[in-house]
């Protein structure tokens, strides 16, 4: 032990200031690793051109094209939803549009043991995670609350609280670690939930057991009309990490290699047990929260249109087409696929849905209780008497 | 601990402590956390000496945030865990309120039954220790009104022990409410035959048998019921007194058919008596069992009043001469 000049310490027990001096020189050293870029990571610049970074090479050609089919086909999937809420079918719809390569990021980061906690804005994001559109669609078609099982795909069901769910991602993880599986979580919210009481517990309970999460905040300026400022004064949101002592990075949200190579390093890094990572994206909401929503009320045409030369599917498809392997043909494939889905998606909607007065008891409780029983035989009774 | 020949002398904490103890090395699933739950082993000690015999990894502290540790417990029954956790205080659970509401009760029901979370939340409730502010809150209500919940109360030690055993194995997430006023009584149980019998999530019982009314009560006032009829009995009054245990699933049937023989009930709890299981028990007892009744069903309950401070609680707390003066106004004279 030194002081500050260099000379030995005569006295054997220290001062007691030493060990706040040793964790303040610890934490100089750990803070810039912390630390975001200045600037969001960007690979590929909105004219398709590769941007060389240090730390994260560009995924390869073959990689950004497949990831560039899901692309194409989350954004039919928006479109197909919004018209499917103008038709009826759906109840309302939150649009990833302009966000679609978030969506396919998260799901291509993940391996097939690993988990993923997505929002109510992340359909896309599960739809690419394998579950089927249909059940993906049964919390906004309304005939029940989730429509798949989160142990298929290991996709837990879309959360509307906001922040909740990022501490059972960190539960997750951590019966993970108890039990030795080799499992990442990716856990996924947006800016709005930031300020959330559960955010932070979730990151500082993540930090505090060292638990392989992946925080993964979509960004989108705005929490339904809130914008940014009136949520945080961070310098950004990766920066809130710092306070946790885990890593935070900074993404520019609709460069899909970015994000490729962003977010597997972070999963990587958990699995490898070096702990939770904060990823920001910096995205941009292009339509309403929901169709409910009115967004001409809080921002301009003018804000909106600036994001559009920025789309995540124009620059890859630049980018992709310069190196040849984008081709008029693949573009045709891909647009046949997403016209699948897309059909897929109208033809499962459009079939009447069939509800079970007596699915209202039947998962209360594992066993009904008596008051169910005599609750749903009254419902039965009621219902029998009407169809007579 | 003390063992004799018969059995073995528990406090009702370590009766839970027990129970812990023994789950945790029957099924390795199980882990324990909260705040000062590890090496100090719990403010009310019922944690005591888990750590280290099960290690860190089953039974360990957490940062000093409830949503924190509820939300977490959803995530690890999720993923297999059987956790137990403990909110220090009951007041102090509030802050994962959301959690339990939106989470805990309802993640089986959104599923359609796929996620199943059996998690146990132990709760320190209700008053008559003379605590400050927030520490002595009769929250049942909150849990009883969430439908998904499982709450039950045990009153005795042989019951603290069978009971979170139960919770601790149920398929459904229990909210287990401990009456703090209870910690330290003791009895005398036969382990053994506890190891082996059975509880009674939903279960009601009769802790007293009796004649002319009914007495029902659950947690921290049970004991207030049964010294209520021990004076009656002195007076010529035979009381029944009934164990609620389970407030949620209830038991309609143990409670009516002791309604039913005596013609008359009173309903005794700490909590606020507006809107409360008191009032819910009020009713089921009136729809049920009204042509058996010889009086209206009444109630002793807390007053609609912040819990008051501990110089004041003796005038709030459900008392064995206030159940007596409302077991009076059951329309005797009338008989």
């Amino acid at each position: 032990m030194t002081t500050s000049t260099g000379k030995p310490r005569r006295d054997p027990v220290g001062h007691p200031l030493d060990h706040m001096a040793q964790t303040a020189a610890a934490q100089d050293g750990a803070e810039s690793f912390m630390l975001p870029q200045a600037a969001p990571v960007q690979l590929v610049d909105p004219d398709g051109r590769h941007v060389h970074n240090d730390m994260y090479p560009l995924p390869d050609g073959q990689t950004l094209l497949a990831e560039y089919r899901q692309l194409v086909i989350g954004r039919r999937v928006n479109e197909q939803a919004n018209a499917l809420v103008r038709q009826g079918r759906l109840a309302v719809y939150p649009s990833s549009h302009g966000q679609e390569a978030c969506q396919v990021a998260a799901a291509a980061c993940l391996q097939g043991q690993d988990w993923m906690f997505p929002t109510y804005r992340d359909t896309v994001a599960v739809m690419a995670r394998g579950v089927d559109p249909i059940q993906t669609l049964t919390l906004l078609r309304g005939d029940w609350h989730s429509g798949y099982d989160p142990y298929e795909h290991k996709v837990s069901i879309q959360a509307t609280p906001l922040a909740t769910q990022l501490l059972h991602a960190v539960g997750v993880a951590h019966a993970a670690k108890l039990k030795g599986e080799d499992t990442v979580v990716l856990a996924m919210c947006g800016d709005g939930a930031t300020s959330e009481g559960d955010f932070h517990e979730a990151l500082n309970f993540a930090a505090v057991f060292h638990l392989p999460v992946v925080f993964f905040v979509q960004n989108n300026q705005y929490a339904i009309s809130v914008p940014l400022k009136h949520q945080s004064v961070a310098p950004s949101l990766a920066h809130k990490a710092i306070g946790y002592g885990m890593p935070g990075e900074r993404v520019d949200g609709n460069d899909l290699a970015a994000l490729l190579g962003v977010l597997l390093k972070g999963v990587d890094r958990a699995r490898a047990g070096g702990g939770p990572v904060l990823v920001e994206a910096f995205t941009y909401r292009m339509q309403s929260h929901t169709n409910a929503d009115d967004a001409t009320r809080y921002r301009t045409d003018e804000e909106v249109q600036a994001w559009l030369p920025r789309d995540p599917i124009i620059r890859l498809r630049s980018y992709l087409t310069g190196l040849h392997l984008l081709t008029e043909q693949k573009e045709e494939e891909f647009a046949r696929d997403a016209e699948t889905v897309a059909a897929r998606m109208r033809d499962g909607l459009n079939a009447e849905v069939q509800v079970d007065p007596e699915d209202l008891f039947r998962f209360v409780y594992t066993e009904k209780t008596a008051q169910l029983r005599e609750q749903a035989a009254k419902l039965r009774e009621e219902l029998s008497r009407e169809t007579v | 601990m003390t063992a004799t020949a018969t059995g073995t002398t528990l406090t009702f904490a370590k009766a839970l402590n027990t129970a812990l103890a023994d789950e945790m090395a029957a099924d390795q699933t199980v882990v324990v956390f909260g705040e000062d739950v590890g090496p100090l082993g719990g403010v009310f000690r019922v944690t005591d000496g888990l750590t280290a015999r099960f290690g860190e990894e089953r039974c360990f502290d957490t940062p000093l945030a409830e949503s924190g540790i509820m939300g977490m417990a959803v995530g690890m029954a999720m993923n297999g865990l059987r956790p137990v956790v403990e909110m220090q205080f009951d007041a102090f659970a509030y802050p994962a309120f959301e959690q339990v509401v939106s989470h805990v009760a309802k993640m089986p029901n959104r599923t359609r039954g796929k996620v199943k979370l059996p998690l146990v939340i132990r709760i320190p409730y209700a008053g008559g220790i003379g605590g400050v502010e927030h520490h002595c809150d009769s929250s049942e209500s909150y849990y009883a009104h969430t439908p998904g919940l499982t709450v039950v109360s045990p009153a005795t030690v042989p019951d603290a022990y069978t009971l979170l055993r139960e919770a601790i194995r149920h398929p459904d997430p229990v909210v287990f409410l401990e009456p703090k006023k209870l910690y330290w009584s003791t009895e005398e149980v036969d382990l053994e035959a506890l190891r082996a019998g059975a509880a009674g999530i939903g279960r009601a019982v009769v802790a007293r048998p009796g004649a002319d009314a009914t007495l029902i009560a659950y947690g921290p006032a049970v004991p207030t019921a049964l010294r209520a009829a021990e004076a009656a009995a002195a007076e010529g009054r035979s009381l029944e007194v009934i164990d609620v245990r389970s407030i949620v699933p209830f038991d309609d049937e143990t409670v009516c058919a002791s309604v039913r023989r005596t013609g008359r009930a009173v309903v005794i709890a700490e909590a606020p008596g507006f809107a409360s299981v008191a009032s819910e028990i009020a009713a089921r007892v009136q729809e049920r069992c009204f042509h058996s009744l010889a009086a209206p069903v009444l109630r002793v309950t807390g007053f609609d009043i912040p819990y008051p401070a501990p110089k004041l609680e003796q005038y709030y707390l459900p008392s064995v001469d206030r159940i007596l003066d409302t077991v009076d106004e059951l329309q005797w004279e009338e008989a």
